[in-house]
């Protein structure tokens, strides 16, 4: 089977995960304790205006009608409307949902960056000074809760050196956010050309970013570390350098590439985690994310919003494992070609 | 042809090397020295732990971190190897000098195309332009007698054989154009007629460039074949160095009669092994000789009918066909199954000793397994002691009152033992399972005489495997097989994993062993030489088929089919004309 086969056939095979996801977020919403339609009414609301809100929100129809109903809906691209915030869902996800993936993306582009060389760089020389950083961040970084490092670095560079804005949303007051192109600030700042806007884009998603990342560095470190050492003990690690080939070649060629699998397996868990740490992060630096709009909607039973939500994260869950999965069979030519 | 008047190109004198390890240092080499000159190839025979593979390691500047040179010299070609920089070292290796390895497989980096990682050392030591080092790729894997080079360019090595591996680890060592060639045991867990290829391109490739050769191998018969001259090593020293045909006439060494002794030849028989064993095991070579008279007369044990083993065809192969079966009806369809066992017919005599011989992919494991009930048989029956087992699911078997009379000796020894189960208890565990239920002190008894039995001291029953030495394992693994009194013993490759003087140790055994207890023997092994030694008749297989069946003697002698006949004749060994050394109670 050739390799775009491969990848077409593991798209297919994603497809049941989204019904099985459809179904179970519908079910679950409907499991949530509290009745919708005696909070939408309001307290001082009768048995009858109850019933008028349950019949407005479709609430009174049977499970298998409000399942037909919220497919239809879905089609459509509705996925209802908020009960507390009284926006459609979709708007609220397209601009929440942009907010959350950007910090993610930041907070995850920077713990691989410095979890990669620092376990490369420990694998290369174990029981130096350098593995023994590496052993400390990892330590360090797995102990501190999100939230706490989050409020440190406030605390640090805010409060004391003054060198971050303050911690409140995605950029500094005084600036208007970038057109909406895709959501993403640092990009669309940089598409209009707004070097500034870019700037304060950048400072206020700093913080926030590396308080998240410190957290997933761990792992990757450690992973990084262990397939580093694996590889390089290999045989053909030997043969790469009986053939006297550079240091270089050896490390990244032989070593990394071969080492790559198990840390892109990490990856993938990594980011789904991530997804739903958010929240914490979130609620401290004030992030307008998708994290903190799930918990005030889970609060007050907003089961259009807490479905919304599910829904898109589960289906995110899906694209990313997809996106490991193919990374995978382009790093290693021998998955699906053998038995 | 070897020169031995110039200086030579590569002078070992006194090398020691010293390994750290959690228990402290270790010498790993004490003072070894040899020499090899232009155009010969020098065989480094000895036992695993000799240091024959820590020597080659130290001269390239390949040895793990543990280890160190604490002293003496390597000299190649007027450049000092031992304590050179790394990057002096590194413009060398590949270039004025290369090796190969063991496990041609794992020794290729498995996510790169092989073609690539010819053009890495070409490239790396800037031995041709850009635009032409594809094609000086492709004309390396010629050179190596790959066919169809062109496309195998583009293959992974998990696309190739373990043979064609090897062979483009050769394409990679001799790109640049070395002075010499390391081949640290190149052809272990190779097939003979693989091994005869791979060395003959070898040999052929470097004579045709004049180069100097280091044949590193625990096999004698290898050196013997392929090498002018050999250094015999034990425990990390060279205990003698001698041109080959005066090694092998005239051994000086105690150590190397032994090593000779205990090689088996094709005219060599049981109880030439017993004086290596002769501490060890006390079979005196009358025992050993007494040839038990079992032949067709015996009344079967084991009737195999028809046995037919098909494992389906990779799913797209599959698609393939029914899409043909679908657009070109008129076409006769090709085959949805692989047939690892194609329809054999075999009877095993009662008390009779049948080996089960071919090479990799033949089917003789396969075959072993179905008998043993491990594997379910798509056709075929297979009655013991007249009853259809065949018939019986192997995954029943396991609780089944025969599966005590059918036992099995695993290949590694190692890894056919659970690490977390003592001696005791690995041995213990057929009895627990399918034993009549015994109190703690019988159990504790049979398990002693057990142990007894196999030549396993009872004060190492408490040892768990990775204390116990590999001829130790390999006795455990046998304690436990025989522990259920079983009628059939089915031995697959019991000794390739083990030295030669331990092989001959367990050889023996088995033969002891055999006699004692009245049990018939199926031995799988790829190995000629020993299995004549231990078994009466031979079973020849190839691509699922038996290709010839007949008296060990006869068979291996005088093979009547061509496969068997470049079986034979793919066996490396030495002194068939040459009077064998004698062992005048010199033996260590």
């Amino acid at each position: 089977m050739n390799r775009f086969a491969m990848i077409g056939q593991r798209m297919t095979q994603a497809i049941p995960s989204i019904i099985g996801i459809i179904i179970v977020t519908f079910l679950l919403t409907r499991a949530l304790p509290g009745d919708p339609a005696v909070y939408f009414a309001g307290p001082a609301a009768d048995e009858q205006s109850i019933a008028e809100v349950r019949a407005a929100l479709g609430l009174d129809k049977s499970l298998p009608e409000q399942f037909w109903l919220y497919l239809g809906d879905l089609v459509r691209g509705d996925l209802g409307v908020s009960i507390s915030t009284g926006r459609p869902v979709i708007e609220e996800l397209a601009t929440r949902l942009p907010a959350s993936l950007e910090l993610t993306l930041v907070a995850l582009i920077f713990a691989i960056g410095t979890a990669l060389p620092l376990g490369i760089l420990a694998a290369t020389r174990p029981n130096t000074w350098i593995d023994h950083l590496c052993r400390v961040v990892v330590t360090a970084g797995v102990s501190l809760p999100v939230f706490f490092t989050g409020l440190f670095f406030v605390y640090i560079f805010y409060y004391i050196a003054d060198l971050a804005p303050s911690p409140l949303g995605r950029i500094d007051i005084y600036f208007i956010a970038p057109d909406h192109v895709t959501g993403f600030f640092l990009i669309d700042s940089l598409i209009a050309g707004d070097f500034e806007t870019f700037r304060a884009a950048f400072a206020q998603i700093i913080l926030p970013a590396v308080s998240m990342g410190v957290f997933v560095l761990a792992p990757l470190a450690r992973m990084t570390r262990a397939s580093m050492l694996q590889a390089l003990g290999s045989d053909y690690i030997r043969t790469a350098q009986a053939s006297g080939l550079s240091r270089s070649k050896v490390l990244f060629a032989y070593a990394f590439r071969n080492a790559l699998l198990p840390i892109l397996t990490t990856l993938g868990m990594v980011f789904s985690f991530m997804l739903g740490a958010n929240v914490l992060v979130e609620k401290v630096f004030a992030w307008p994310g998708i994290g903190s709009y799930a918990v005030n909607a889970l609060i007050v039973s907003d089961f259009a919003a807490v479905q919304g939500f599910v829904l898109s994260m589960a289906i995110l869950f899906v694209v990313i494992n997809l996106a490991i999965d193919v990374l995978y069979t382009i790093v290693d030519p021998r998955i699906g070609m053998e038995g | 042809m070897t020169d031995t008047s110039d200086i030579p190109l590569l002078a070992i004198k006194d090398l020691t090397v010293e390994f750290k390890t959690r228990s402290g240092v270790v010498e790993a080499l004490h003072e070894v020295g040899f020499e090899v000159h232009k155009r010969e190839m020098v065989g480094v025979v000895g036992e695993s732990g000799s240091g024959k593979s820590v020597t080659a390691y130290t001269v390239m500047g390949i040895l793990d971190r543990a280890g160190r040179a604490t002293g003496g010299s390597a000299n190649f070609g007027g450049f000092e190897m031992i304590g050179a920089r790394e990057r002096d070292l590194r413009e060398l290796r590949g270039r004025e000098a290369s090796m190969i390895f063991q496990s041609p497989r794992t020794a290729l980096n498995p996510i790169r195309k092989v073609g690539a990682q010819i053009e890495d050392v070409l490239l790396q030591h800037t031995q041709v332009h850009h635009r032409d080092v594809k094609q000086k790729a492709i004309d390396l894997l010629a050179q190596v007698r790959i066919l169809r080079p062109e496309q195998r360019y583009h293959a992974y090595p998990y696309e190739l054989s373990g043979g064609m591996c090897q062979r483009v680890m050769i394409a990679i060592a001799l790109a640049c154009e070395p002075a010499l060639l390391i081949a640290d045991e190149p052809t272990t867990g190779l097939d003979v007629t693989t091994q005869k290829a791979t060395m003959d391109i070898v040999r052929d490739l470097t004579s045709a460039r004049n180069m100097a050769a280091i044949l590193i191998t625990h096999d004698l018969g290898l050196a013997a074949r392929y090498c002018q001259r050999i250094v015999v090593m034990q425990s990390g020293e060279v205990v003698e160095s001698a041109p080959t045909d005066v090694l092998f006439s005239d051994p000086q060494h105690p150590y190397t009669k032994k090593l000779i002794q205990a090689t088996p030849r094709p005219d060599s028989r049981l109880e030439d092994l017993s004086d290596v064993a002769k501490d060890d095991e006390r079979v005196s070579a009358a025992t050993a000789s007494t040839e038990l008279e079992v032949e067709g007369e015996a009344p079967p044990l084991l009737e195999v009918r028809g046995l037919v083993k098909e494992y389906p065809l990779h799913e797209t192969a599959e698609r393939r066909r029914v899409m043909d079966r679908i657009l070109r009806p008129n076409l006769t369809p090709s085959p949805s199954v692989f047939r690892a066992v194609d329809a054999i017919d075999f009877v095993v005599g009662s008390g009779e000793s049948v080996g089960l011989v071919g090479e990799s992919g033949c089917g003789k494991s396969t075959t072993s397994s179905m008998v043993t009930r491990l594997l379910d048989p798509t056709e075929g029956t297979i009655l013991f002691d007249g009853e259809d087992i065949g018939a019986i699911p192997a995954r029943k078997f396991a609780r089944h009152p025969l599966r005590a009379a059918i036992q099995m000796v695993f290949q590694d020894p190692t890894e056919s033992l659970n690490p977390r189960f003592s001696a005791f208890d690995a041995i213990a565990e057929p009895l627990r399972r399918l034993g009549a239920p015994m109190d703690r002190t019988s159990l504790a008894h049979t398990i002693e005489e057990l142990a007894t039995m196999v030549g396993l001291p009872t004060e190492l029953l408490t040892r768990f495997p990775h204390q116990l030495s590999g001829g130790q394992k390999a006795r455990v693994g046998i304690a436990r097989a025989i522990a259920l009194r079983p009628k059939l013993l089915i031995l697959d490759e019991p000794t390739s994993a083990l030295d030669v003087s331990v092989q001959a140790v367990v050889l023996l055994l088995l033969d002891r062993l055999r006699r004692e207890l009245g049990m018939t023997y199926i031995f799988v092994s790829h190995d000629l030489n020993v299995v004549r030694l231990l078994c009466d008749r031979v079973i020849v297989m190839n691509e699922g088929r038996i290709v010839e069946t007949g008296k060990a003697s006869e068979l291996l002698t005088n093979p009547k089919e061509d496969y068997t006949r470049a079986l034979v004749e793919a066996i490396p060994h030495f002194g068939q004309s040459e009077g064998m050394p004698t062992l005048e109670g010199s033996v260590a």
